[in-house]
């Protein structure tokens, strides 16, 4: 299968721009980032500096992996990661425009790869629990019922992409932000840090740049986790509800 | 197969150096199945890590920023930055993707589950062979000075070039099937592992003793009091 792609560059000798690429022998059973993989083999052939993208596990399960593949971020398909896009949704001749994430709290480092520390960030300012020293107790000592458990998992099923940051057309993290927020909330081991959590993540996404929620909805769209705009409900009750009852300024 | 060894705390012989999850020792023997590997991450994780740690920062706590004007502290960048340099001035016509193929290959042929001695042999020839090669014709394209995956890339294959040798030199020094390590020399009349316990009852630690010097074998005997050793059978 041929194959024309136009993929954004940026760095070294590029000042940022699209540049086009063929791939002659596209095989239908790769993955998109293996077809990746042989572009950059074929372009260090010609002694071209490969295109910089980020991959891990492969397995649509660490969020390493980004790119906005035709508009899109994670490609075409529903609840995937870029890695488990396969080529044989593709067709002879097609074009694919691959753009990395875009979004002023998430800087380009080099062609497709940005910086996403923002989201560590966000972490850092109330994404833990407080665990005491000395003998961990029993795993089972703490009752949780089964319907929270339920959604606390759903909550936690959130990779930190930034698909739903490159989604918005306000480059929000709401979603990320929420999920984090519910999936600790949710939970007895949550409680102690519960209004210093939310009040920080929310101080600190804006401080990062993301922008605001105006419920278009875009982000549970292209999650790859189909994590819920329900968790940004959630997320504003218990924003709401610690701006009234937390002693924090 | 392996792991680093840790103390209780999960930590190494390197204070304030500690690793979890399927790095070190390992709650399910040497092996590093998926499911275990998972499991022995999310338990040292959350069941260890969280109370073993505080014990070394809580007298950490006091240590002010470490300055970066020490000789230790400019060998290191120095050796780095000379390391940088061997790597992207060689300029050659291969890139490192198929080096990394190439050394692949070998492993898979001769240094899988079943291996002999006239292949690991072969192996040995074959990957110093590619060593040799990879340092005088490894292309790395692209800047020092910036976001480069294909410098980081190659860096990593050239410690694979050395491990790889190292296991088939471990392999071929271990006279006997044991666990994931089948030579086919050993085995018993139906095809089964045959371990030889009088010989090689240890763990091996294999000591760097620079690039082109043979690694120096550190035998670490198992010793079992409570438990009857024996021989596992699937039969």
């Amino acid at each position: 299968m041929r194959l024309k792609l136009k993929i954004w560059r940026q760095g070294g000798k590029y000042k940022g721009e699209f540049v086009n690429y063929e791939l002659p022998d596209v095989n239908p059973d790769m993955s998109f980032l293996e077809m990746l993989d042989v572009l950059n083999e074929q372009l260090v052939a010609q002694r071209e500096e490969p295109v910089a993208f980020e991959h891990d596990c492969r397995e649509g399960i660490c969020g390493t992996c980004s790119l906005v593949i035709d508009g899109r971020p994670h490609g075409p398909m529903q609840g995937t990661t870029t890695c488990q896009v396969h080529m044989r949704h593709y067709h002879e001749g097609d074009t694919i425009v691959i753009e990395p994430f875009r979004a002023k709290a998430f800087p380009v480092i080099k062609d497709l790869v940005v910086d996403r520390s923002a989201f560590d960030r966000i972490i850092q300012a109330g994404g833990y629990i407080s665990v005491n020293t000395g003998q961990a107790q029993d795993a089972n000592a703490i009752p949780v019922e089964k319907e929270k458990a339920s959604k606390a998992f759903d909550s936690a099923a959130c990779i930190g992409c930034g698909a739903c940051v490159a989604a918005c057309p306000n480059a929000s993290a709401m979603l990320f932000t929420s999920a984090k927020v519910s999936h600790l909330t949710l939970l007895p081991q949550g409680q102690v840090e519960r209004h210093k959590r939310v009040l920080g993540m929310v101080a600190q996404m804006d401080k990062e740049g993301f922008g605001r929620c105006s419920n278009v909805q875009a982000c549970e769209a292209e999650c790859p986790k189909e994590i819920s705009v329900s968790n940004i409900a959630r997320m504003n009750r218990e924003f709401l509800a610690a701006s009234l009852a937390s002693e924090q300024e | 197969m392996g792991g680093l060894w840790v103390d209780y705390e999960l930590m190494t012989t390197i204070p304030g150096l500690y690793a979890c999850g399927e790095a070190n020792f390992s709650d399910h023997g040497a092996n590093r199945l998926g499911a275990s590997a998972l499991m022995q991450g999310l338990a040292d994780g959350y069941f260890v890590l969280p109370y073993t740690i505080g014990s070394y920062l809580s007298k950490e706590i006091s240590t002010g920023a470490i300055s970066t004007n020490t000789p230790e502290f400019e060998k290191a960048e120095k050796d780095v930055l000379e390391r940088i340099q061997q790597l992207t001035s060689i300029q050659g016509k291969q890139s490192v993707e198929s080096f990394h193929r190439r050394l692949g290959k070998i492993m898979w042929d001769q240094c899988g589950m079943a291996r002999n001695a006239e292949g690991l042999k072969q192996a040995i020839q074959d990957i110093r062979n590619l060593r040799k090669e990879y340092w005088s014709d490894v292309f790395v394209p692209g800047s020092t000075t910036e976001y480069n995956p294909e410098l980081e890339k190659a860096w990593r294959v050239a410690d694979f070039l050395e491990l790889g040798e190292l296991m088939c030199e471990d392999a071929l020094n271990r006279e006997e099937s044991c666990g994931g390590h089948f030579r086919e020399e050993h085995q018993t009349e139906k095809g089964e592992a045959k371990r030889d316990d009088d010989k090689f009852m240890y763990v091996a630690a294999w000591e760097w003793k620079g690039e082109d010097s043979k690694a120096e074998l550190h035998k670490e005997p198992l010793m079992y009091e409570e438990v009857k050793v024996a021989q596992r059978s699937y039969e």
